[in-house]
């Protein structure tokens, strides 16, 4: 099955030659550009992701020569449209390896994926007195929809503690899963430090007691093959600006027998098979989640993106940017006053780091006076902030078309930075 | 450094960063108030002293940017004697600069010292750094609220 599918997705027949950073930067147009004279090194790809021409042409030509309403129509424009957009819904089901296109829900993004399942499932299914189990490593868009549901349900908000290194305290988590616990909602890779978390694992712990699990893959889908089956979470979101698509898309994936019976988190058009007035029925999966018009063109494009990552080849992109994490580290560690936070044994490629002379957001202007760009913040993690003391820090987050060139400029720039603040 | 960073991180406000000025809590002080600014994290408590309508002494503590914690530091050199209402026109002016447009005179003769944040007009997410200790300084001179926040 597997290997069908990688033949039909393209892999060209010198998959494991070198990797050509080279070559795939020049599929990137804003990668040709400069940044007061210098050449753009983007280095904020957790905050989001650059588009390649196969992208941003998927998009033009669904505007230029297939726009129209999908599910609709029965001329030849509207079948092409709603054709093109149930093929993108297939290449996300191979692309996270799921069992059904109808467990492929598009939404706008991760954090719609979570509220939906907040709103639907989780006010379905948590009552007073229940628990919700999350880490103290989750993205604001992982924390807040449950501490509102739990707020609103009068259940309670656990959150699993982490250690100096950034890693999850395994131990813990396990210990707070209890006969209470209703749900537990655990990032993949945290944006803010860049650790992996055992999620295969952590799930094993949840499924013994019975308790589903929501994964949020934001970070973790740009940097490795994802397997919800092998994973075999309940839920998995994730958003199609991280992974070199479109913004205004996401996906929500579950399991079919959670959606068969969770009500709609919206309605309205699409999302019904008939309506009167004195009674609606919902239409199937997918649609039942999918009120209104979607983002067909997001889809589209989202689905463009996925093609090119499995013509790039996700084993290749982990490979080349672990070299780049170890490449990386070390140019910060060879800075005086340089401290990295995140130090996770398995880490996906994301730098965080704070130095002695300057503050975060001097970091980030000074380099972005290099053409470098970086993000200084608190990343949406002010828990994880408070955890390490820190008011902010800065992130160099690389992807597959960073480059150890792109890291020595970042790390001169830095050095600037330490005398000229030190 | 890129040329527009050169006008910005003036050597005057590299230094007030290294060694910033007045820069301790105060056990005595008449007034106490916080500044946030959540986007940042960057966090001041100032402290004032007032004679009548003089302010006779000034500090603070915290953390934030190079550019929060110069202004707020050359805040307090400026300001240690000077009346509230002189303290008032002294940041019109201040905010009157920093929100200019980048190629606007600059009215040395109002501004003084504080022409060094001059360079803050070509980053207009600065201006919030350079501003927070003198909005929690008027906050606290006219005793309304006990933090002010930038957002
Ligand atoms: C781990 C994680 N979760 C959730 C989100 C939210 O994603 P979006 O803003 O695309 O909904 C992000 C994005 O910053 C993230 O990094």
């Amino acid at each position: 099955m597997r290997a069908v599918r990688e033949m039909s997705s393209g892999i060209p027949s010198n998959a494991t030659s070198i990797f050509d950073v080279a070559a795939l930067r020049r599929d990137f147009p804003i990668l040709q550009t400069t940044v007061h004279g210098k050449p753009l090194v983007y280095l904020d790809n957790a905050a989001t992701s650059q588009k390649p021409q196969a992208v941003l042409d998927a998009l033009a030509r669904y505007y230029a020569e297939t726009n129209a309403n999908v599910h609709r129509g029965l001329y030849q424009l509207s079948e092409a449209s709603t054709r093109a957009y149930d093929a993108a819904r297939h290449k996300v089901r191979d692309f996270i390896r799921a069992r059904l296109k109808c467990e492929i829900i598009f939404t706008r993004g991760t954090t719609e994926g979570i509220n939906l399942v907040a709103q639907t499932y989780g006010r379905q299914h948590v009552k007073a007195g229940d628990e919700i189990l999350i880490t103290h490593m989750e993205h604001h868009s992982n924390i807040v929809p449950w501490q509102v549901l739990c707020e609103e349900k009068g259940a309670r908000l656990r959150v699993a503690p982490i250690t100096d290194t950034g890693e999850l305290d395994v131990q813990a988590f396990q210990r707070m899963l209890t006969g209470r616990t209703k749900l537990v909602a655990v990032t993949y890779v945290s944006n803010a430090l860049g650790s992996v978390n055992p999620v295969k694992e952590l799930i094993g712990m949840a499924h013994a007691r019975g308790v589903p699990v929501l994964v949020d893959g934001a970070q973790a889908v740009p940097h490795l093959a994802i397997d919800v089956l092998e994973l075999g979470c309940d839920f998995f979101v994730f958003s199609g600006h991280k992974v070199f698509g479109p913004t205004g898309i996401g996906v929500l994936y579950g399991r079919a027998e959670l959606l068969e019976e969770m009500p709609p988190y919206q309605t309205g058009g699409d999302m019904i098979l008939s309506v009167r007035f004195d009674k609606t029925i919902f239409n199937s999966l997918p649609h039942k989640f999918e009120a209104g018009t979607p983002d067909i063109a997001g889809a589209i494009g989202l689905g463009a993106a996925i093609d090119y990552l499995n013509h790039v080849g996700m084993d290749r992109i982990a490979a080349h940017e672990a070299e780049l994490l170890q490449y990386g580290t070390e140019v910060l560690h060879s800075i005086d006053g340089v401290r990295i936070l995140g130090n996770a044994a398995h880490k996906a490629s994301v730098l965080s780091f704070v130095m002695d002379a300057a503050h975060p957001h001097d970091i980030g202007q000074m380099l972005d006076g290099e053409g470098i760009a970086i993000r200084a913040g608190h990343h949406c993690a002010q828990p994880l902030m408070e955890r390490f003391d820190v008011p902010a820090t800065a992130r160099a987050s690389l992807a597959f078309y960073n480059t150890r060139e792109e890291l020595d400029a970042l790390g001169k720039a830095l050095e600037r930075v330490h005398e000229v603040f030190g | 450094m890129g040329q527009s960073n050169r006008a910005l991180y003036e050597q005057v406000i590299l230094e007030h960063n290294r060694k910033p000025r007045n820069f301790h809590a105060m056990e005595d002080a008449d007034r106490r108030i916080e500044g946030h600014n959540p986007l940042c994290g960057d966090h001041f408590t100032l402290y004032l002293k007032l004679d009548g309508d003089v302010i006779a002494d000034i500090s603070f503590e915290g953390r934030g940017c190079a550019i929060a914690k110069s202004s707020a530091s050359l805040m307090t050199t400026l300001l240690k004697g000077k009346t509230v209402r002189e303290a008032e026109d002294l940041f019109v002016q201040f905010h009157r600069m920093v929100t200019a447009k980048p190629d606007a005179p600059i009215d040395e003769k109002a501004v003084g010292k504080l022409a060094v944040f001059s360079g803050v007009r070509e980053f207009p997410i600065r201006i919030k750094c350079a501003t927070l200790s003198w909005h929690a300084l008027l906050s606290a001179l006219r005793g309304t609220h006990s933090s002010v926040t930038t957002e």
